[in-house]
Parts: C-alpha cells; sequence; structure tokens
C-alpha cells in the first residue's frame, strides 16, 4: 500500500504480472505485483495454466483515479487471468475521468486468457479504458470485456473504451465504444446500442487460423463472429443485461471450436 | 480548385455504385430499428459519429498524399465484419474505376495495380478528390455525405418513407456534419506527421452485428 499516491488528482495504482514457462511443462509467475485497489493473487491452475485473481481491494476507479494493469506472458507461458467481481466505475469527488490502462504482451509460444468480470459504468461516473495488446505471430490470446451501462434501472455514466490488437506488430483491430451522457451523438440509437445496455467483445487469437481462418457467422441475433484481417476473430455482441451478454459471447465462440 | 468537380465527386449519380448499397440501413429496417424519420436521423447520427468520423478521417488522409496502403491496413482493423470490409473494397474497386475515367491521375492507377480487389473506399475517395484537385476537406465533406445520404435515400425505398422527411434528417445534421469534416481534416494533418495510429477507431456495434446478419440473407434489396 506504501506506494499508492492519493494525492489530489486521485489514486494512481498499477499491478505486473510476469509469466513464463518453468521448463518442466508448467508456468511461473516471476512478477505478481498489485498495489491498493488492484490486488493480485495466484490461485490453483490447471495443467501447465498459471491462473491470477486480480482483487478490487478498494472501490473504483473513481473520478480522478488512473489505474495500470501490466501483464507479459513470455515463452511457454500460460496464463489465465480473471477478477474475483465486477470493477465498478464510480463517480468521485475529482471533476476529473478516471483512466484504466490494460496493457497485454504475448510472446511467441505462449497462451493468455484475460477474463475479467464485467465493467459497471455507474451513473454519473466517466472512465476512459484502454486495452492494448502486442501479441507475437506465433502468440495465443482469449480475451473478453464486457460492459454494462448502469447499475440496474439507473444512467450509465459516461464510458469510452478503446480496444487495439496488434500481431507481429500489426494492428488487426482498433475499435473505440463511446457511450453515455456526452458521448457522441446516436451512441444509443440504431446503429449504436439501440437502448440495449450491455455490450462485448471476445478476441481470439490462434497462429492457426493464419492457414485456416474461422468462420463468421451471425448467433441469435444479437452477436456476430467475425474473422479478422488477421489470423484472429472478434466475438461481438449487444444485449439488454449483463447476464445475458455472457451467455450470447459464450454461445458464439463455441462456433470457433 | 474547382467547386464544380466538388459536385461531380458528391453527386449521388456519380458512377461508383453507391446506389447499390444502404450503409447498414436495410438490417435496421428489417430488425425494427429504423421505422420513421426519427429514428433515421438517430440511425443517420450514429453512423456519421463513428465510422463516419473514421471513413472521413481517412478519406482526408488520403487526399493529404498518406500512404495508401498505410491508410488501407487502418481501415481493415477498424472493420471488424468482413461483411463490411468486402462492400468496402467493391466500392473502392467501383470508385477507381470511375475516377480513372473521370480525373485520370498516376496515384489512381497505382492504387489500381496494388488492390485488385479494390482499397477500402475511403481512401479511393480521397485519392479521386486530390486526383481532380480538390482538398482534404472537400474529400471529408464527400465521405461524411455520403455516409449519410446513403442509409436516408435507402429507407425511403425501403419504408416508403417521404422524401421530403429524407431530405429534412440530411439537414438537420448539417451543422454536425461541418464540424466533422473540419475535426477529419485536422486529424488527417496529424495522420501526416503521427501515422495511422492516430486515426479515430469509433464503432457502432450494431453496424457491424447487423452487416453480418444483412450479408447471410438469401435476398435483399441492397449489397450492404
Amino acid at each position: 500500500m506504501d506506494r499508492v499516491t492519493t494525492a489530489p488528482g486521485g489514486v494512481r495504482a498499477s499491478a505486473r504480472v510476469l509469466a513464463r514457462g518453468d521448463g518442466r511443462g508448467g508456468t511461473a509467475l516471476p512478477v505478481l505485483e498489485g498495489e491498493g485497489p488492484l490486488a493480485l493473487r495466484r490461485t490453483r491452475g490447471s495443467g501447465a495454466e498459471a491462473r491470477v485473481m486480480l482483487v478490487g481491494a478498494m472501490s473504483g476507479p473513481l473520478g480522478g483515479d488512473h489505474f495500470t494493469v501490466d501483464v507479459q506472458a513470455r515463452s511457454g507461458a500460460r496464463l489465465r487471468v480473471g477478477s474475483a467481481a465486477a470493477t465498478l466505475a464510480l463517480p468521485g469527488q475529482d471533476k476529473a475521468g478516471a483512466r484504466y490502462d490494460v496493457r497485454l504482451t504475448v510472446d511467441d509460444g505462449a497462451e493468455l486468457c484475460w477474463l475479467p468480470e464485467q465493467l459497471i459504468s455507474a451513473g454519473g461516473s466517466d472512465l476512459r479504458l484502454t486495452t492494448s495488446v502486442d501479441l507475437a505471430a506465433g502468440a495465443r490470446l482469449l480475451l473478453r470485456e464486457e460492459q454494462v451501462l448502469g447499475r440496474a434501472g439507473e444512467e450509465p455514466g459516461r464510458l469510452t473504451s478503446r480496444l487495439t490488437v496488434r500481431i507481429d506488430g500489426r494492428c488487426v483491430l482498433d475499435q473505440e465504444l463511446g457511450c453515455g451522457p456526452g458521448a457522441p451523438g446516436g451512441w444509443d440509437g440504431p446503429a449504436g446500442l439501440a437502448g440495449h445496455r450491455a455490450v462485448g467483445q471476445v478476441v481470439v487469437v490462434r497462429p492457426e487460423f493464419a492457414d485456416r481462418p474461422p468462420a463468421g457467422c451471425v448467433y441469435e441475433e444479437g452477436a456476430a463472429v467475425m474473422p479478422l484481417a488477421g489470423p484472429a476473430a472478434l466475438v461481438s455482441a449487444v444485449a439488454p443485461d449483463g447476464l445475458r451478454l455472457r451467455r450470447l459471447l459464450d454461445g458464439a465462440l463455441v462456433s470457433l471450436d | 480548385m474547382s467547386r464544380a468537380a466538388l459536385l461531380v465527386l458528391a453527386d449521388g449519380r456519380f458512377p461508383a455504385g453507391g446506389h447499390a448499397h444502404s450503409g447498414g440501413a436495410e438490417a435496421a429496417v428489417r430488425a425494427g430499428r429504423i421505422t420513421d424519420a426519427a429514428s433515421l436521423e438517430a440511425f443517420c447520427r450514429g453512423r456519421l459519429h463513428t465510422s463516419g468520423v473514421v471513413a472521413a478521417c481517412v478519406a482526408a488522409a488520403a487526399a493529404l498524399g498518406v500512404d495508401p496502403g498505410e491508410l488501407d491496413r487502418a481501415a481493415d482493423a477498424r472493420t471488424p465484419s468482413p461483411a463490411l470490409r468486402v462492400a468496402a473494397r467493391r466500392l473502392g474497386r467501383q470508385l477507381t474505376r470511375a475516377a480513372r475515367a473521370t480525373w485520370p491521375s498516376p496515384e489512381l492507377d497505382a492504387v489500381a495495380a496494388l488492390f485488385p480487389k479494390g482499397a477500402h473506399q475511403p481512401v479511393v475517395l480521397g485519392l479521386a478528390a486530390r486526383a481532380a484537385g480538390l482538398t482534404a476537406l472537400d474529400a471529408a465533406y464527400c465521405s461524411l455525405y455520403e455516409g449519410v445520404s446513403g442509409p436516408a435515400t435507402a429507407v425511403v425505398r425501403l419504408l416508403g418513407l417521404d422524401p421530403f422527411d429524407a431530405t429534412g434528417v440530411l439537414a438537420r445534421l448539417a451543422d454536425e456534419v461541418d464540424r466533422a469534416a473540419r475535426e477529419a481534416v485536422e486529424t488527417a494533418e496529424r495522420v501526416v506527421t503521427d501515422g495511422a495510429g492516430v486515426l479515430p477507431a469509433r464503432s457502432a456495434p450494431l453496424l457491424e452485428i447487423g452487416a453480418e446478419a444483412h450479408a447471410a440473407w438469401p435476398v435483399r434489396l441492397f449489397a450492404s
């Protein structure tokens, strides 16, 4: 906790995970560091896979906070990162918005599953989330992000979420979603969310997609599996709430197996 | 620069195949999300501020002479729907053909040779504007206006919406188109110095999901 600053600007906190193959078919975690609101716990893994839980030890991010999470999977690592609960973006006393930056790096011969629980944008909050993923040509990724706009019956806060995925230096996906009060016009209209209050995506990167691209499909109206311009696929979905969103994403993902 | 050249390029009758595309309106009408002038306006506004702005920035950057290959890759990354990538390339190929015949230019010849299946339409639009002696602002305007007028005209055919109401929607969006065009040029100028990474990436989830559903229909009025 000693490195957490709570200056007038809000809380600055970061967490770092470094995973690598341990040379015996397992995954070692030489770096597992969190602070303040971002606590990390190693949980029981399965087989070669190491599992890490991100545990929210304080509420937030609140207005003015800036969280940073950096996860690196080096050669031979199989790492799965989840979170113990949903992340709730809340308004702060500070008028400034909050920032949450996630940076994921996966080397050749490594696999990362980044599967946090939902991000809930509470009324009056203002959060800018960036997720930046850099993969080597032989890396594997399963990434899920889900956003729920407002708690039950509540107007959403302002949320801007950008997801960028690069494979071997080449950007294959760059998407920004803006929603809530003050977002660019029409965000909740027939082209944007049309009243849906949960939106999410799953990115799957597998080197074998380069030779055998996955097939695209539409799943139950609200979700689509879309092969990207690279060895990757995106599952995109909108739903009335977080539960139905998860069902759509999980259901659509099955088509890739 | 010739103001008349801008009218030629922006004219919906310019033979570049745009009339065959609804810009996602057909899928939205079928899903019951566009039912009248008000919902058409909300659709067009959402499209304007997401894929519309991205396309306008790409077009303006191409008009400023940014490498078409770099812009085309950036457009791919910002278009997750394969159906929309195919549509954008088909439209790009048709525009390349029309623009080369109208305003012959070595740059248009080069993009035709580099992308036999077509480059993303906004890339070609920017190069066409350049070949016609137009500015980056002109290219941004053409792109933004086309991005909202396409759905508006399509909805007249799809819903039997009164054409006066559809045109009213376009007129009410004029100020937002003006602002977006100016911002697109500012962004495009930054692309010249900082590369395509500074292009916006704003997305509209239902446009992408709807485009995939639409592409699977056996019978449809519009190509996208």
